[in-house]
């Protein structure tokens, strides 16, 4: 492990499959991934990949036909009487999660702020909530904290909307409250499941800004997925980019983003529109993600992968590290396989980037 | 290029939509654009400024409240005869967001693609019919055994593809699609995008192109309108709105796509804009002329102002 720093929750080995009527899907292969105090962590990937599950399983509610085949999720936090503890949130019960750190510790921000959302309830009642039943909050206080949580998360007469209904805010506002509820409780970790995905830009822009200025006033770590490359870029110090159940390259954003080794992380780049130039025709990851059904010999990437080498095809490439914090899993960057670069067009699009960073 | 003659001609369109006795929302306020032939026209807006509804005028699912729409030298805003009322339902064709909300589950690909060919009698036997088929799923990169499948068989980019073949199949002259790639992956939207580019230069079909994704817009769009509030605050050619927005709001709407440029990005704040606090009144503004087909909603002083301070942008 070539990871260091003062961890607050550290995945290894997880792999998570589902049992279905067509059989066993073998959604997470050897999930490794950190977390550190006080960072954002971003996890990427194409729809299926495997990132709702990455975090559902972490945080205790992976649905009931899915098994926990290997692997562990440890969580550093500080307990109750103030000392220091690692444990593996795996081991414990629902029960357990609940009471000890779902919400209070470890809180969800999810794509559909209505699903997460009570219609029967105001606001107010369901910011107050956690905070009544985790501390025992007296009413009182619950709702001035309340009121400053809404203040905080940028809604306008925060007195008044305590006792409005979900419906009577907009989709930007509702994602706002989401929010506040998942700060009531301070938790050291928050995990925002494509919280902007349903906004648009403007609303989209400002919710961004929110997270980044909240974790950044309270201190707290974040895990944002997103398939947004470019919501990654204005949010992340470290992001993983996740294919077929597997983590196939992770560093800090920049290093991904200005270095990127993996073929698959090549052509997610490619792919987006560019600002700047107006080709012809955009960049397109040739076939289609692997069936999780079938067990996966090789690189799961290779079938799609121009670059593909014979040995994709019959061994799994570990991680090859190239920097104390960047790392990919492709037979590229073994000794012996023979050099490739990325395609050129996108070392001309990063040269610009670069350029314009400047 | 003045003498081109607009395929789509949308004219002063209100539709608003009485609530109760007191209050009306006035989804679509007095919008003006035209669409000519082969050209794709991006609309964009934030949720709720009337893209969908100005679509579904268009395609007549609303009366308009005022204004003319007129496609193809005929206005379709009123009451219509039979037989334009027909050449509308085979020549503009729409394409939804969710694929899956508008292709029947219990249809064979076949038949969602094969309907409007049913409904107008547009073949001659069956195995034209079949024919007529397999050459569109061809061209939307299906194979002709999915034909047989259902929707459900599929994923969601080729699930785009069925809603696009149905729409193709008529030949229409213009596609409305609404939102067609914004629930789908970064590598099938690109996907689907090249398919609606190559289809555009093979068949001249023009396109009215609603998303809320600006990177995406820019990259499809010959040009672009931008609503806010169901007025049309700006419009003019992709270029134009890019490089010289003029209206704050398209300003802040520029301002807040997030480049994948790390950098860059983390240092870049979105401006912020808000109608109720800008003094701007859009009823008092009117469409003004900035360059070519760039145009702006404003007042006279505020067109001044904007013009003066966009030299100072960037
Ligand atoms: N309850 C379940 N039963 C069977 N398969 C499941 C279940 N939940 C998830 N999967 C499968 O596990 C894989 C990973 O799903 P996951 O929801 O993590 O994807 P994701 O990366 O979050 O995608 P998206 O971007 O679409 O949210 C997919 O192939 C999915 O079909
Ligand atoms: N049939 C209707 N009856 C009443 N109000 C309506 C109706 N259809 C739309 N509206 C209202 O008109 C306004 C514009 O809606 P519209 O669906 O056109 O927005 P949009 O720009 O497509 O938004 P989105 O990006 O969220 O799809 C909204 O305030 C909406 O609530
Ligand atoms: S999962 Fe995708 S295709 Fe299925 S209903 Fe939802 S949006 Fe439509
Ligand atoms: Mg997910
Ligand atoms: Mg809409």
């Amino acid at each position: 492990m070539q990871e260091k720093g003062d961890f607050i929750l550290k995945v290894e080995g997880l792999s998570v499959s589902f049992a279905t009527t067509a059989g066993k899907v073998h959604a997470l292969r050897n999930v490794d991934f950190a977390v550190r105090r006080g960072e954002t962590v971003a996890i990427v990937g194409e729809s299926g990949s495997g990132k709702s599950v990455t975090v559902k399983t972490a945080i205790g509610i992976l649905d009931t036909n899915g098994k926990v085949e290997a692997g562990k999720a440890l969580f550093t936090f500080k307990n109750d009487n103030g000392e220091e503890e690692t444990i593996d949130l795996l081991t414990l019960t629902k029960k357990q999660m609940r009471q000890t750190i779902n919400g209070k510790r470890i809180a969800m921000v999810f794509q559909d702020p209505m699903t997460s959302l009570n219609p029967t309830m105001t606001i107010g009642d369901q910011i107050m909530e956690g905070m009544i039943w985790h501390f025992n909050t007296p009413k009182k206080e619950a709702w001035k904290r309340a009121v400053e949580l809404l203040d905080m998360v940028g809604i306008t007469d925060p007195e008044k909307r305590m006792k409005n209904y979900p419906h009577q805010l907009s989709g930007g506002m509702r994602q706002r409250v989401v929010i506040a509820i998942a700060l009531s409780c301070n938790p050291d970790l928050l995990i925002c499941d494509e919280p902007t995905t349903a906004l648009d830009v403007t609303i989209q822009a400002k919710i961004l800004e929110l997270i980044k200025e909240v974790q950044q006033k309270l201190g707290i770590s974040v895990i944002y997925i997103t398939h947004d490359l470019g919501v990654v870029a204005k949010v992340a110090d470290f992001v993983n980019i996740m294919y077929a159940g597997k983590i196939v390259e992770k560093g800090r954003v920049d290093e991904v983003y200005y270095d990127p080794k993996h073929p698959y992380t090549w052509g997610l780049l490619s792919a987006l529109p560019d600002l700047e130039t107006h080709d012809e025709r955009l960049y397109t990851i040739p076939g289609s993600p692997p069936n999780l059904l079938h067990t996966i010999k090789g690189d799961a990437f290779a079938p799609r992968n121009e670059f593909a080498l014979k040995i994709d095809e019959i061994e799994e490439p570990p991680m090859f590290w190239v920097s104390d914090t960047h790392c990919a899993a492709t037979w590229l960057l073994d000794d012996n396989a023979p050099k490739v670069e990325m395609p050129k067009e996108l070392r001309a699009r990063i040269d610009r980037m670069l350029k314009e960073a400047k | 290029m003045e003498e081109r003659v607009p395929l789509l001609k949308v004219e002063n369109l209100k539709q608003y939509f009485p609530i109760s006795k007191k209050f009306t929302v006035k989804a679509v306020d007095d919008v003006s654009f035209e669409i000519y032939p082969g050209e794709t026209y991006g609309l964009v807006g934030e949720s709720g400024s009337g893209k969908t509804t100005i679509g579904r005028s268009i395609i007549r699912l609303y009366d308009p409240t005022a204004g003319k729409i007129i496609f193809d030298g005929i206005d379709i805003s009123g009451k219509m005869s039979a037989a334009d009322e027909k050449k509308l339902r085979t020549e503009m064709q729409m394409i939804f967001q969710d694929p899956m909300a508008c292709l029947n589950p219990r249809q064979k690909v076949a038949d969602i693609i094969g309907q409007g060919l049913d409904i107008h009698h547009l073949y001659t036997d069956k195995a034209d019919r079949d024919a007529k088929i397999a050459r569109i799923l061809a061209k939307v990169g299906l194979a002709p055994e999915h034909a047989e499948r259902y929707p459900h068989q599929f994923s969601g980019g080729q699930r785009q593809r069925v809603g696009i073949a149905r729409a193709l199949i008529m030949n229409p002259k213009l596609i409305i699609a609404d939102e067609c790639i914004s629930a789908l992956d970064v590598s099938i939207q690109a996907q689907v995008v090249n398919l609606m580019r190559d289809i555009q230069k093979e068949t001249g079909a023009a396109y009215l192109f609603i998303a809320h994704d600006l990177s995406m817009v820019k990259y499809i769009s010959d040009r672009i309108g931008v609503l806010h509030l169901g007025h049309l605050v700006e419009t003019g050619t992709t270029e134009e709105i890019f490089a010289n927005p003029v209206h704050p709001y398209t300003r802040s709407l520029i301002s807040a796509i997030p480049h994948p440029n790390p950098a860059v990005e983390r240092k870049r704040t979105s401006m912020h804009y808000d109608y109720f606090t800008s003094g701007i009144d859009y009823m008092a503004g009117e469409l003004r002329t900035i360059e070519g087909t760039h145009k702006v909603l404003a007042t006279e002083e505020e067109f001044e102002k904007w013009t003066k301070a966009e030299k100072n942008y960037r």
